[in-house]
């Protein structure tokens, strides 16, 4: 028994550990693998495991003198499987890549190899990212570690999953609407989305561009600077990344003062549990007594929000998917006799029902006659909803809200109505329109279960984001180990467990 | 309100096959985030801009340098079906 206690330990000490010589690699790789062992049979939060591989490089990395090891080496990482690497077959949770094997790397998974992290394997993600429970994975259902009848959240439910049952140290995932917050919210980690150019998507495979950002699902608010860090920057393959004014500094700050918080009225209407709101209240109060200040104000146009994102969103991924069509790579229907019924039946056969929804709303939004009314609509509103936030940044240094309005919901439980899906958004969704950095970290649980605190900035105030957020966290003080409770247990909902999903790929056509 | 007619014609404009029973199932979908979603019709913003970029970029390229990409055997090793090397697709109509 190593001592590592992988329900509580965090990157930032995992990595002096390791520096200092008080752990190896492989005993790290292995902590995690065991624990795999032990609750990925409940939780399945990966789609592909890469046991052996991780700890093959783990072994190497051991050897290697420390002087030549990178900033993150040994530390083992969850990798949400949108993210193209060469050589590992990169599902995006879809048939239509259920055997595409990349032939290049995304700039921010290639980031952190250069820094010699050890990947263990490839996470379950609602497919191509849409979707806020991660049941809409053509593969399988992760459960959340805090209670196996209850989703992960989604999209990156598979990483904040993996993050949460100490089956990962830490991990990626991708945000267009909440998909990184909201499940870390739901999962009880951080989880950020950063300012939009922050970090490259050059490989993320695509949602909606304009919105999709990579990001950190972590223990701790320190080990999201620190993972940031090093997948931030500019890179020449993505014209839409910038160059960082700044470096991501890991916070130390344990103080507030003199930092103006807002509280945006509309984010805490209709639709938030009174768990939620009661958790949310008593943060404030910390926040008061760490010498911040709050005040209730206004973002008016976020009604408008959520629908004017179910229009670019869509719009985009209509675009965006038109390159799944069974001539480069991927799916294709078998037996067409021409090429139209190729496209058709290709597309037909492997996209799912929430994809299929997804495109067929852009392609509408989009389609003669429609345009004005709907995208070029939305466009202005998604202007009217930054202009809201610029203007509350003149008298607010950040702005907080409850990250999802509900604590996890059951499984099943919104799947045959995607306008209540699309609600679990509300608070997230206008951060991403309006391109901005937050932050979501653990506040407190209600009935048993994980509250997020969100806490929004300016563009590019990423440190600053960073240090309130970890001097909030110091003052919640949040156990991060789950239950794993089962509350439909006896219920009979759950099939068998048992099972280690070394490829879930290979359950879906059994 | 979107018909079962007008969703068939979208979905063929997506290059995407409903079953029938998808399809009745896709209209009634619709129909209900189509609802929803025509609420930002109610806001009157004829004078306010479209946005088309979050932040204050301007347009960047790379410099002008003949560069390796892609091989021609890594840009087919995940093609369905490959031909003299090229990608190989069914005929464009029938006959």
């Amino acid at each position: 028994m190593s001592g590592l206690d992988p329900l509580r330990l965090t990157a930032v000490e995992a990595k002096r550990l390791l520096v200092e010589g008080e752990t190896s690699a492989t005993e790290l790789t292995k902590t995690y693998l065991d624990q795999i062992a032990a609750h990925e049979g409940d939780v399945h939060a990966f789609i592909q495991l890469c046991g052996e591989e991780a700890a093959r490089y783990a072994a190497r990395i051991d050897q290697e003198a420390t002087a030549v090891r990178g900033a993150l080496a040994g530390l083992p990482t969850a990798i949400k499987d949108n993210m193209v690497t060469e050589g590992v077959v990169t599902t995006a949770g879809s048939r239509i890549l259920q055997n595409y094997t990349p032939v290049y790397t995304a700039t921010a998974v290639r980031k952190l190899f250069d820094q010699h992290i050890v990947m263990l394997g490839r996470t379950n993600l609602d497919e191509f990212a849409m979707g806020s429970s991660t049941e809409n994975s053509a593969f399988q259902v992760t459960r959340n570690p805090w209670d196996l009848a209850t989703v992960p959240g989604g999209s990156s439910g598979g990483t904040a999953a993996a993050v949460a049952a100490g089956e990962a140290l830490w991990g990626l995932g991708s945000d267009t609407g909440g998909s990184i917050r909201q499940p870390a919210s739901l999962c009880g980690i951080v989880g950020m989305k950063p300012t939009y150019g922050a970090v490259s998507r050059y490989g993320l495979i695509a949602f909606a561009s304009s919105l999709d950002q990579i990001g950190p699902l972590t223990r701790s608010v320190a080990d999201c600077a620190l993972l940031l860090r090093h997948i931030a920057g500019y890179d020449e393959c993505d014209s839409t990344s910038v160059r960082l004014p700044f470096e991501v500094e890991v916070p130390t700050a344990d103080r507030l003062d003199g930092l103006r918080f807002g509280v945006p009225v509309e984010y805490l209407a209709e639709g938030v549990e009174p768990g939620v709101r009661a958790r949310f209240e008593e943060t404030l109060r910390l926040i008061e007594e760490l010498g911040g200040r709050c005040q209730e104000m206004h973002l008016s146009h976020t009604e408008y929000a959520l629908a004017a994102y179910y229009i670019i969103a869509p719009a985009e991924a209509s675009a965006n998917l038109a390159r799944f069509d069974g001539v480069r790579y991927g799916y294709r229907a078998a037996g067409a006799e021409d090429l139209l019924e190729m496209y058709e039946r290709t597309r037909g056969e492997g996209f799912g029902p929430e994809v299929k929804r997804r495109i067929m709303i852009g392609t509408y939004a989009l389609s003669s006659g429609y345009y004005e009314a709907y995208y070029g609509q939305a466009q202005k509103v998604r202007r009217l909803v930054k202009e809201d936030f610029g203007a509350a940044f003149q008298d607010f240094d950040l702005i907080v809200s409850p990250t999802s309005p509900t604590v996890a919901f059951k499984v099943g439980s919104r799947t045959q109505d995607p306008l209540a899906m699309y609600q679990s958004d509300a608070c997230t969704i206008p951060v991403n329109l309006a391109g901005l950095p937050a932050v979501s970290i653990p506040c407190g649980l209600s009935d048993g279960l994980p509250v997020g605190f969100q806490i929004i900035g300016r563009a590019f105030s990423e440190n600053l984001v960073l240090r309130a957020a970890h001097a909030v966290e110091g003052a919640v003080g949040f156990d991060t180990a789950p239950t794993f409770r089962d509350s439909s247990a006896g219920v009979g909902s759950i099939g068998p467990g048992g099972l280690c999903a070394q490829d879930a790929r290979e359950a879906v056509d059994a | 309100m979107i018909t079962e007619a007008d969703v068939r014609y979208v979905a063929r404009l997506a290059r995407l096959r409903l079953e029938p029973d998808e399809l009745t199932r896709m209209t009634v979908e619709l129909a209900k985030i189509l609802g929803h979603i025509d609420k930002i019709g109610e806001l009157d913003i004829a004078d306010v801009q479209p946005m088309a970029h979050v932040l204050d970029v301007v347009n960047v390229s790379r410099a002008d340098v003949a560069r390796a990409s892609l091989s021609r055997d890594d840009a087919l090793r995940s093609a369905p079906a490959v031909t003299d090397g090229a990608f190989r697709v069914p005929r464009m109509s029938q006959r």
